[in-house]
């Protein structure tokens, strides 16, 4: 019998092999791949350095640690136009995260309303949010971001239209303003006690968690339905509504002295304004004490500069430097002990609520006080959030669709309600369908907010991208940063929602 | 394999050859057409007109040079740029020149690597507020809401003046000088800042120019000019030479009108005539034609033609001269001696 095992020669490796033995093959491809992407690379990168030198440009980040010399409107940090540029970058980075989000925040409720609506049995409605996501969808996000900011521009009146003989007012008593600059509204003050109040808020909180725990184990053990949403919002307002005015009663009504430097005792606020050549009011920012002494100011039209400090010891120092000739102080802090020789003056102020809020009111070109919620802010907001709010109606309703149509009726069934239906039922098998395609969409819209320099809006991209990289010419160096800091966030943001999304998706045991 | 290998090298050549930027007179010619960065739209300075021919007059600067170089004053392509792009435009090769209402200012001369090679506008920042609110000084702005191009100096003015004067501001920024109108007239912003002659032309577009006042405060010095980019001299150099010809040929009488006439033969006056190439062999010495000079005349007129057509007392825009008349006539525009 002839033996057909054939055993195979014990050749050694040949270079052939690489070539033509698939074993091999795969591995060489990618091997020569790999190295054709790295020669590729070092190409770029030494034919950048060629060229930076050729312009004579060298490489370095020391720009950032300029003088950047340019105003920004929008700052959620102080800023001014002696800082840096690496500070306008900050300034920059704050205003995209506040877009970023506002839009995603505001993106994610029209988006779970549309796409539920969309499913709606009303003929009317379901067919308006079919328009909405068609219109939204298929229009690029940059119209409908210059068609906002055209809107609000053009069709709002000025400022000065609000003036005696002007034909716009306030709206909401006077408490809100609409104007082609942007929308004014009340800015909160925060008073004495304010800590007291959030810390009671803080309180209230942590109540509801353990009163929805408690509502939960009573339904499990006994069947009995707490009423879960009514115990949730009276605990959160009441206890605050209540110290809110306990403290509004107590502190609220106590008043403190304004003290002045080369004041006698007892002079009147006005005696003193004309005595003075400048009025510079030591106080902190968004303290009602600040607000309380403008509002004296205010009533007596005595003109000042504000000088913003830290705290009742940063008021103290600066008026110590000379920085400063009026502040206002608790009336627990002797006066002799204060500095400069100032005194307390005939007129006083309240120390006032918690929480007060300043209304916007018109000055000289434009409206003073409050807040103001810029056109730009708003067309971006508005664009941004009605634009990825139509993708997420749409990963909605294909989440809900994709849920069976047999849990609904089994749901019917066992006699449970069409809202507890929904929100125990339907949502939670269909957020494993929703939540992965959302990560994108807030990706998109943190990502598209870079297109807020069409409006105005000075995001990173405007200050760090756009006038430094102008101001510097630091092009490389800057969009590198910009860059990063764009993959950075987007990072962040999907590993944050990937957490989330382990936690709703179905788990197999 | 062999594909993609050849589609690789020819790649890496294309690649290599948009990188090289050497001698940009070559590249100029070679192309048979002239790169220039323009303004977005100023009327005035450079806009197309009705037919879509720019004109305008920083455009005229690229039209001179056009017609130094190539002969044709109309082999020149525009491109418009931004406060924002311009520089980026002009280091990276797009254009080979700027001439765009630019300020020559330090840093740009030296840290941003440009050359500019003249002044063709003496300028400085104003402010335009409408009539109905009253205010007759740049230092009653406490407050006002500014309408102001980013990325420009004025931008840095802006900043510089308020903080001086002890006075707020709210900047509205914007990226081109339509946009920065359309939110003025809208009443976006009680002022609009710009250089003088820039609020001029602007002003001069307006539906009813008489409603909006220019205020007298001039905040700063701008003096504006094209510019190319540094290490190329021998660019620079015909760009110089050029803008100096035509101021020049103001001087010495030198119009349109009759350069072809005192071109054809040697006249009496031997600046002229090294200036038009009928003497000497200027041309050469910056790598151009002989007539290259009278080319660039012939293209727009002298400096002081360019100016009365285009931004001149007699245009909509109605700029005076000012510090842009001749320096015999007590103004700063001078051009060194042609020899």
């Amino acid at each position: 019998m002839t033996t057909t095992s054939d055993a195979p020669p014990k050749a050694g490796f040949r270079p052939s092999q690489l070539i033509y033995d698939t074993r091999y093959r795969s591995l060489t491809i990618q091997v020569i791949a790999f190295i054709a992407l790295m020669l590729g690379l070092s190409w770029l990168v030494s034919n950048t350095i060629t060229n930076l030198s050729a312009l004579g440009k060298d490489f370095d980040f020391g720009f950032l640690g300029q003088r950047a010399g340019y105003d920004i409107n929008q700052r959620l940090i102080e800023y001014d136009s002696t800082s840096t540029h690496g500070r306008a970058a900050l300034v920059g980075i704050l205003n995209t995260l506040l877009i970023a989000v506002l839009g995603c925040v505001l993106a994610t409720i029209v988006g779970v309303l549309a796409g539920v609506l969309r499913l709606s049995k009303n003929w009317l409605v379901a067919k308006l949010m079919a328009i909405y996501v068609e219109g939204f969808r298929n229009i690029p996000v940059l119209l409908w971001i210059l068609l906002i900011f055209a809107l609000m521009t053009e069709a709002t009146p000025q400022p000065r239209d609000f003036r005696e003989g002007g034909d716009a007012s306030m709206i909401l008593g006077d408490t809100i303003a609409i104007t082609n600059r942007g929308v004014f509204i009340p800015a909160p003050f925060w008073g004495a006690g304010a800590g007291i109040l959030l810390a009671v808020f803080l309180v209230s909180l942590v109540a509801i968690f353990f009163w929805r725990r408690y509502a939960h184990r009573t339904q499990e053990q006994t069947g009995r339905i707490l009423p879960i949403g009514w115990g949730t919002l009276g605990l959160l307002i009441v206890p605050t509504a209540v110290a809110f005015l306990a403290l509004g009663m107590t502190s609220g009504r106590v008043t403190q002295p304004v003290l002045a430097t080369g004041a006698t005792e007892g002079m009147t606020l006005a005696d003193y304004a004309a005595s003075q050549q400048t009025i510079n009011a030591c106080a902190v920012p968004f303290s009602t004490e600040s607000l309380n002494l403008r509002r004296l100011m205010r009533s007596q039209e005595i003109r000042f500069n504000y000088v913003a400090v830290e705290d009742a010891a940063g008021a103290l120092t600066a008026l110590e430097a000379g920085n400063c000739n009026i502040l206002s102080l608790p009336a627990s802090v002797d006066i002799a002990t204060v500095p400069a020789g100032a005194v307390a003056l005939s007129d006083t102020i309240r120390r006032g609520m918690p929480v007060e809020f300043e209304r916007p009111v018109l000055g000289g070109f434009n409206f003073e006080g409050g807040l103001q919620l810029r056109n730009s802010l708003i067309a971006l907001w508005l664009a941004l959030s009605l634009y990825t709010g139509a993708f997420i109606a749409e990963n909605v309703r294909g989440g809900i669709l994709s849920v069976s149509k047999g849990q609904t009726e089994a749901a019917f069934a066992l006699g449970i309600k069409p809202s507890r239906t929904m929100r125990l039922v339907i949502l939670p098998q269909a957020l494993r369908v929703i939540i992965p395609p959302m990560i994108s969409q807030y990706l998109n819209l943190t990502k598209n907010s870079s297109l807020a320099i069409a409006v105005g809006y000075m995001d990173v991209r405007s200050t760090l991208g756009g006038i430094t990289i102008n101001q510097t010419g630091k092009e490389l160096e800057g969009m590198l940063l910009l860059g990063l800091f764009y993959l950075v966030t987007s990072l962040i943001i999907s590993s944050a929602m990937n957490l989330y999304n382990s936690r709703v998706k179905l788990k197999e045991r | 394999m062999k594909k993609s290998v050849l589609f690789g090298a020819l790649t890496t050549a294309g690649l290599a050859a948009g990188a090289a930027q050497a001698a940009t007179l070559d590249d100029v010619k070679e192309r048979g057409e002239l790169n220039c960065g323009v303004v977005t739209g100023l009327a005035g300075f450079g806009a197309p007109d009705a037919n879509g021919v720019w004109e305008g007059f920083d455009v005229a600067v690229c039209r001179a040079v056009a017609a130094a170089v190539l002969g044709d004053p109309m082999a020149v392509n525009f491109v418009p740029t931004t406060g924002q792009t311009r520089f980026t435009a002009l280091a990276s090769g797009e254009i080979d020149m700027l001439a765009r209402n630019t300020t020559w200012t330090f840093s740009r001369d030296t840290d941003l690597k440009f050359d500019f090679v003249g002044v063709n506008y003496y300028d400085g920042q104003g402010f335009i507020v409408p009539t109905a609110l009253g205010v007759s000084s740049a230092k009653d702005l406490d407050g006002a809401t500014i309408c102001i191009q980013t990325g420009t100096t004025t931008e840095l003015n802006l900043a510089d003046f308020f903080r001086n004067n002890n006075i707020s501001y709210e900047p509205v920024p914007v990226e081109t000088n339509a946009e920065g109108q359309q939110q003025y007239l809208a009443g976006a912003c009680d002022a609009y800042t710009t250089d003088a002659s820039g609020l001029a032309a602007t002003r001069a577009t307006f539906e009813n120019p008489g409603d909006h006042v220019i205020l007298p405060e001039i905040i700063s010095k701008e003096p504006l000019g094209p510019l190319v980019r540094h290490g190329d001299n021998e660019w620079a150099d015909i760009v110089r030479w050029t803008l100096n010809a035509l101021i020049a040929a103001e001087e010495y009488g030198v119009t349109s009108a009759n350069v072809n006439e005192l071109a054809s033969a040697p006249g009496t006056n031997p600046e002229v005539n090294r200036l038009l190439g009928t003497e000497g062999e200027l041309g050469g010495m910056i790598g151009l034609e002989n007539d290259w000079a009278k080319n660039a005349i012939a293209a727009g007129g002298n400096y002081g033609e360019i100016f009365e057509k285009n931004i001149g007392e007699n245009t909509p825009i109605g700029l005076a001269r000012g510090l842009n008349a001749q320096w015999t006539n007590g103004g700063l525009i001078y051009a060194p001696p042609f020899r």
